[in-house]
């Protein structure tokens, strides 16, 4: 485009040498002109100054007329706008607004108003101008005059030119009534008491004839009633009417814009009657009408039609709410999120934001949708669909929307972004730490995966957000980290684990971590590090050590790292490494760090003392402050009685000193005192820095006894060194009261609170693409725990897995039948298929799915490439299945073969419709393994698919692979074996071989059908077995017998009636067999029919072996 | 409430500014490079609307822009405009420059800053919306044109000039602004487009 503007402007000289008259306004294009022909910034900056010199001399020159210092002001409008300043015009600015005719005045009112602002003191000049305009007969000039004083006018002038303005109101042209509107309401934005008293006006402005007045005063009134809605609810009524008469189409055509009526005057109405109606269910009452009918009437496809739309559904959502016109709304909600139009998708993500505390369901509707938009092109999209999901975490999706974010994070550049998100995700991760809790129970395992998570997800957010963190972020996870969750043991856990992966943070080379990471780091480090007991102190020191040479530290970083080294050593106090560091810093330039070295090596001689300054793991206790400092008595009075001179306040001291700087001093210089002491109260230590600080006084301020001195002043050091700064006391009074509140129990009742998806009995069996699978499991495991009729696209019955997630937490076996009632067959069926071994035990290590799911979803995000900057350490726990495959239920992962260098875990997923087996390679060293190679073999019953069988090229260190595949049974049988091996390159070729079992259970699911479908099936079915199996409990119903049944054979229910009852299950892919059991006191009579006998024989014998067992 | 209507060219050059808050000098050329660097990098087939130049104010701000064949023209708006509302206010500014430039290009913003100006004043008012309605806009720049033409002479030269320049057969003569809104049918831009 420049080129063209060149071009035509290099053709402009020509034209306006034709032209008979070049007037001096042609100025401004050969100005244009020579900044476009300009290719660099200097020169432009160059030409401009020129030019500015220029106007300068022509502006004040006396010769100059009005009409040219028109065009000059021109000129410097547009200097100003290129970035110029051009001060020296102000002036003459106001002056071509008073002095002009209307079209020089024009243009002086424009300069002004961009040139100046409000508080600028050359705009009192202008104001006789302007209150001179406005009494004029001409209608152009009082429309100027009201235009600029809407957009600039001093505060203080106001009270004269409001009468003025006022009678404006009843001028006879609408344009001077509705300017006069608006500059009132400028008035009210700025000076709000100044115009109370005519609110009686804005009124009659409302009702003003000209509709054009009357949308100018909803200006005024949206906002006043912003302020203070009560004192308007009496004007609900005019409104209402108003917007119906607008929605009835009752305005001039004019007003029309594509053919729809008066659309931002629509929008302004409905957005006002929100503000009436919130809340009120009176009020609401009246818009409710009005509501409907705007929304039947916007029925034609264009934008403004959905802005229309878009503020209704607001409304809806903000005022009492009314259950069709919330249908209406939603499905309003569905149009725009289900829009190809890039504009109205976001404004549907926007008004799920905006509704879904009210509406959680509405969410679930559209999950596809927004699943759909996390991997939006449009970064703003993408933006506007992770606040979305902020707003529906909940602990049990926390893990997987975290993720979401921190991938959106490591993509985006721009700082507003990182800020805000990196807020956000902090606040999820700090809000979500009880979750830790859950997995008390069961961590047996040394190292909660989830200690991991919280660790790791704030690591990322550390080192990206870098230094534009909000402070309030590393406080609070320092303070959450020290305070704990109440369990002594689980918080030692996550104490270590953080101080592993910081070391193993500190070892990669060349790497750099913003500052507030560093600080966080070594304060951990200096805190948490003796509870790494493999890990020798001294190392620790030494990594520190490094930091402070090797990376760009500021020195409140190095004050920090120095405080970390000083707790370290309180320790291990024989050190050559720290006699090193402190020969090192006690010379180097740093007054600062030079005064902790030196401290640190007083300390040192000082062993005791040291201890009990230091003590281990005590930055939570409360410290007594002497803030008299009555300790240091004796030594005042010992430096008092040697002559010292007694101490005066810092203020003192600068009033003598200024008494001193006036009058000429003739005494002779008495006790210098250090002119500008920084003021610290010792209650106040928000970094060690300021401790420093506070040792320098001291060490200023005394004379004698250097070396007792310096003892006192560490016994003041110390409490705040305790106190670690930040860790200030009353906060961290509050905030233990929060989070030591029991967090097992709150696990368990935000689980209760929020009865999650029912599903529906039986779902639907359809062939759905890979990939829209995927996206239906991201969805799942987003939407979990949402809303109380919610939907599962899985067909996941989550309600039951939650019971017994509670269940597992108590693990107590023989609470489990506590959990079968009668109601929840169904799920029951679903989620409990089983195998040989009892059920109690089966579960119990299994977990739920959704629990166990959380897992995946950390060790994925942790252990898969995501995050390779930060290596998990080198402790590795029992790794957990990918999340796609932990969310169904599936046993626990266990070991299945081992050898030095390689082990291998497996895990059966019962998937609805198939068995998956999960293997995972993890290579424990920390050297990587090469050319591994998986392979199983198929057997005459079992088929497994060929996705089991992997090659894999390398393994890093500490690396977990994962790989499953379906296993499908051609016969059915009781038992099966498979055998596979895995050949792997360590540093020898190795060979290990292994085995896994399966049993029938493990591949029968229940077969949905009804009793009719059944008698059909019954009589087509050949081989059946039938025997009589003793109860071994008496007295039981036979719903309850089906349910001990059920516990080993995963069957349906079809009908139970009296002592009679039918069930149905199926061997995968689709055998059908049928159960048809009676039951006689304590026998049950049970009549098994399939279509081969070999899977009767076996279901019966599964059958006998449940109610035998019992 | 708008609080500033900015519109630059492909190059991230100012043509139009009209700040509704005070900023300083400095900081409103900050804004304009800020603004060009959100908005240029962007796909035409993304949505308008931006949020968070961090200079303008945070969340509650938000950037609604339209592009046309050389400019850009963004509107920074806080919460209380609707965002869709705006946009449409976009394009009548537009559509009002197109009738009052006939065929307004990039050269008429850069000759008539002023002028833009004034029809803006009919149309925004101290960061309030005055008027939508397009005619009434063109009634009352009219109005005051006619004042302007009763004075004869040289300050008509450049507007006679630019409109000479227009008219020349130029191949690449930089096109009008193209009103390319799906929805919005302009019969007078089409002969020339």
């Amino acid at each position: 485009m420049s080129e063209i503007v060149e071009r035509t402007l290099s053709a402009l000289p020509g034209l306006l040498l034709q032209d008979p008259a070049p007037g001096p306004s042609s100025k401004l294009g050969s100005l244009i002109r020579s900044i476009t022909a300009l290719t660099s910034r200097q020169e432009e900056e160059k030409l401009i100054q020129q030019e500015l010199a220029n106007l300068k001399i022509a502006v004040s020159s006396p010769n100059t007329t009005l009409r040219q210092m028109k065009e000059c002001m021109v000129r410097l409008i547009y200097c100003e706008m290129l970035g110029y300043e051009a001060s020296f015009g102000y002036i003459h600015a106001i002056k071509l607004a008073q002095q002009g005719n209307l079209l020089e005045k024009r243009v002086g009112y424009l300069a002004v108003s961009l040139f100046l602002h409000e508080n600028h003191e050359l705009l009192l000049l202008l104001v006789n101008t302007v209150l001179k305009d406005l009494q004029s007969t001409n209608l152009v000039e009082v429309c100027m005059a009201l235009t600029t004083v809407s957009q600039i006018f001093p505060r203080e002038m106001i009270p004269a030119a409001l009468p003025l303005i006022e009678d404006k109101l009843q001028h006879s042209k609408e344009i001077v009534r509705r300017k006069a509107v608006l500059a009132l309401y400028k008035f009210y934005l700025i000076a709000p008491t100044q115009v109370q008293h005519i609110h009686e006006k804005f009124r009659k402005a409302l009702c003003d004839r000209d509709v054009g007045v009357m949308a100018a005063s909803l200006h005024i009134y949206l906002q006043v009633i912003k302020d203070n809605p009560s004192v308007y609810k009496d004007l609900t009524g005019s409104f209402v009417t108003i917007l119906k008469q607008v929605v009835g189409g009752k305005l001039p055509v004019d007003f029309n814009y594509h053919s729809v009526p008066a659309p931002w005057l629509q929008i302004q109405l409905l957005r006002i009657l929100r503000l009436l109606g919130k809340d009120d269910p009176g009020t609401s009452q009246l818009i409710y009408d009005v509501l409907d009918e705007s929304l039947r009437r916007a029925e034609i496809n264009h934008n403004i039609t959905y802005a229309i739309l878009f503020e209704c559904v607001q409304t809806i959502y903000t005022i009492h709410p009314k259950s069709d016109l919330f249908e209406k709304a939603a499905k309003c909600i569905g149009k725009f999120v289900l829009s190809p139009k890039i504009n109205l998708k976001y404004l549907g993500l926007k008004a799920l934001t905006y509704v879904i505390q009210q509406d959680p369901s509405l969410a679930l509707q559209h999950q596809m949708t927004i699943i759909e938009c996390l991997d939006h092109p449009d970064p703003i999209i993408k933006r506007e669909t992770l606040e979305l999901l902020y707003r529906i975490t909940n602990e049990q999706n926390v893990t997987v929307i975290v993720e979401k974010m921190l991938e959106y994070l490591k993509q985006s550049k721009d700082e507003y972004t990182v800020v805000a998100l990196v807020g956000k995700i902090a606040d999820l991760a700090e809000k979500y730490p009880f979750y830790i809790m859950n997995n008390i129970l069961r961590a047996n395992l040394l190292y909660s995966p989830n200690n991991q998570w919280f660790v790791e997800t704030m690591n990322v957010v550390f080192s990206i957000g870098g230094d534009v963190v909000h402070p309030d972020i590393p406080n609070n996870f320092l303070r959450l980290l020290a305070e704990g969750f109440g369990d002594e043991r689980e918080d030692g856990q996550l104490r270590l684990y953080a101080v592993q992966s910081y070391l193993a943070l500190l070892e990669m080379e060349n790497v750099h971590y913003p500052q507030r990471f560093l600080q966080v780091i070594s304060w951990v480090l200096g805190e948490y590090s003796y509870l790494a007991k493999q890990i020798p102190i001294e190392s620790v020191i030494s990594k520190l050590h490094n930091v402070l040479l090797q990376n760009p530290v500021t020195s409140e970083t190095s004050a920090w790292i120095m405080a970390a080294i000083t707790k370290l050593v309180a320790i291990t106090p024989h050190s050559s490494l720290v006699d090193q560091l402190i020969q090192e810093f006690s010379t180097c330039l740093d007054t600062g760090m030079r005064q902790q070295a030196c401290e640190l090596k007083a300390l040192r001689e000082e062993r005791p003392l040291m201890q009990r300054l230091f003590p281990l793991n005590s930055c939570c206790e409360d410290l007594m402050v002497d803030a008299s400092l009555s300790f240091m008595d004796g030594f005042v009075a010992e430096a008092l009685s040697n002559g010292a001179a007694p101490y005066k306040p810092h203020h003192q001291r600068q009033e003598e000193k200024l008494s001193r700087e006036k009058a000429l001093n003739l005494e002779p210089y008495g006790l210098c005192f250090s002119p500008s002491l920084p003021s610290i109260s010792l209650a106040d230590g928000h970094s060690p820095s300021a401790v420093s600080a506070l040792s320098e006084i001291s060490g200023n301020s005394g004379e004698t006894g250097q070396k007792e001195e310096n003892r006192l002043k560490m016994e003041g050091v110390k409490k705040l060194w305790g106190k670690e700064g930040y860790l200030l006391k009353k906060e961290s009074k509050v905030s233990k009261g929060e989070c030591v509140s029991p967090p097992l129990e709150s696990g368990i009742s935000m689980g209760e609170e929020e009865e999650p998806a029912v599903t529906p009995a039986e779902p639907k069996v359809e062939l759905i693409s890979e990939e829209e699978r995927e996206k239906k499991q991201l969805a799942s495991t987003l939407f979990v725990g949402l809303g109380s009729n919610a939907i599962s696209l899985m067909g996941r019955p989550s309600q039951t897995t939650q019971k017994f997630k509670r269940k597992t937490k108590f693990g107590k076996k023989e609470s489990a039948q506590l959990l079968y009632s009668p109601g929840e067959q169904n799920d029951l069926a679903l989620t409990l298929p089983n195998g040989a071994s009892s059920v109690a035990s089966r579960l119990l290590p299994s977990q739920s799915a959704e629990e166990k799911s959380e897992d995946g979803k950390v060790s994925s995000l942790f252990a898969n490439t995501d995050l390779e900057t930060f290596p998990s350490s080198t402790i590795l726990s029992v790794p957990s299945l990918i999340p796609a495959l932990a969310q169904h239920s599936h046993s626990a992962v266990t070991e299945l073969a081992r050898c030095g260098t390689l082990t291998l875990y497996s895990s059966k997923v019962w998937k609805d419709d198939c068995l998956l087996l999960a293997l995972l390679i993890v290579n424990p060293t920390s050297s990587a393994i090469k050319n591994i190679y998986l392979q199983m073999e198929d057997t005459e019953i079992l088929k497994v698919s060929e996705s089991l069988c992997c090659q894999l090229s390398l393994l890093e260190a500490n690396g977990v692979h994962q790989c499953w595949g379906s296993v499908h049974p051609v016969h059915p049988c009781k038992k099966e074996l498979i055998s596979g091996c895995v050949t792997y390159l360590a540093e020898v070729p190795s060979q290990l071989e292994f085995s896994v079992h399966f049993v029938l259970s493990d591949f029968i699911r229940p077969l949905m059908i009804s009793t009719e479908e059944f008698g059909k099936m019954w009589s087509a079915l050949s081989h059946d077995v039938k025997e009589s199996v003793q109860i071994s409990i008496p007295h039981l119903s036979l719903s309850e017998v089906f349910m001990t049944v059920q516990k080993t054979l995963n069957f349906h229910v079809v009908e139970v009636i009296g002592d009679e009852g039918i069930g149905a299950c199926q061997l995968m892919p689709s055998v059908p067999s049928l159960l048809h059991c009676h039951l006689q006191e304590d026998m049950l009579l049970v009549w098994i029919r399939s279509s081969s006998s070999t899977l009767s024989n076996c279901l019966l014998h599964l059958c006998q072996k449940a109610l035998q067992e019992h | 409430m708008i609080k500033a209507i900015l519109v630059f060219n492909n190059h991230g050059k100012p043509r139009f500014m009209r700040f509704y808050q005070h900023f300083p000098e400095e900081m409103q050329q900050q804004i304009v490079r800020e603004t060009f660097h959100l908005v240029s990098k962007r796909d035409d087939n993304v949505c308008n609307f931006l949020e968070g130049g961090s200079l303008i104010g945070g969340s509650d701000y938000k950037l609604i822009y339209r592009h046309y064949a050389t400019l850009y023209f963004v509107f920074c708006v806080d919460s209380s405009e609707s965002e869709l509302g705006i946009l449409d206010l976009i394009q009548v500014f537009v559509e009002t420059l197109d009738k009052c430039f006939e065929n307004v290009c990039e050269l008429d913003l850069i000759f008539n800053v002023d002028k833009v100006h004034y029809i803006l004043h009919e149309m925004v008012m101290g960061g309030m919306v005055l008027e939508t309605n397009m005619n009434e806009v063109v009634a009352q720049v009219e109005a005051q044109n006619k004042l302007e033409k009763s004075e004869t002479g040289f300050s008509a030269a450049p507007a006679r000039a630019v409109s000479a320049v227009k008219s020349m057969n130029l191949p690449e003569l930089p096109r009008n602004i193209n009103i390319g809104d799906i929805n919005i049918k302009v019969p007078n831009l089409s002969h020339l487009v």
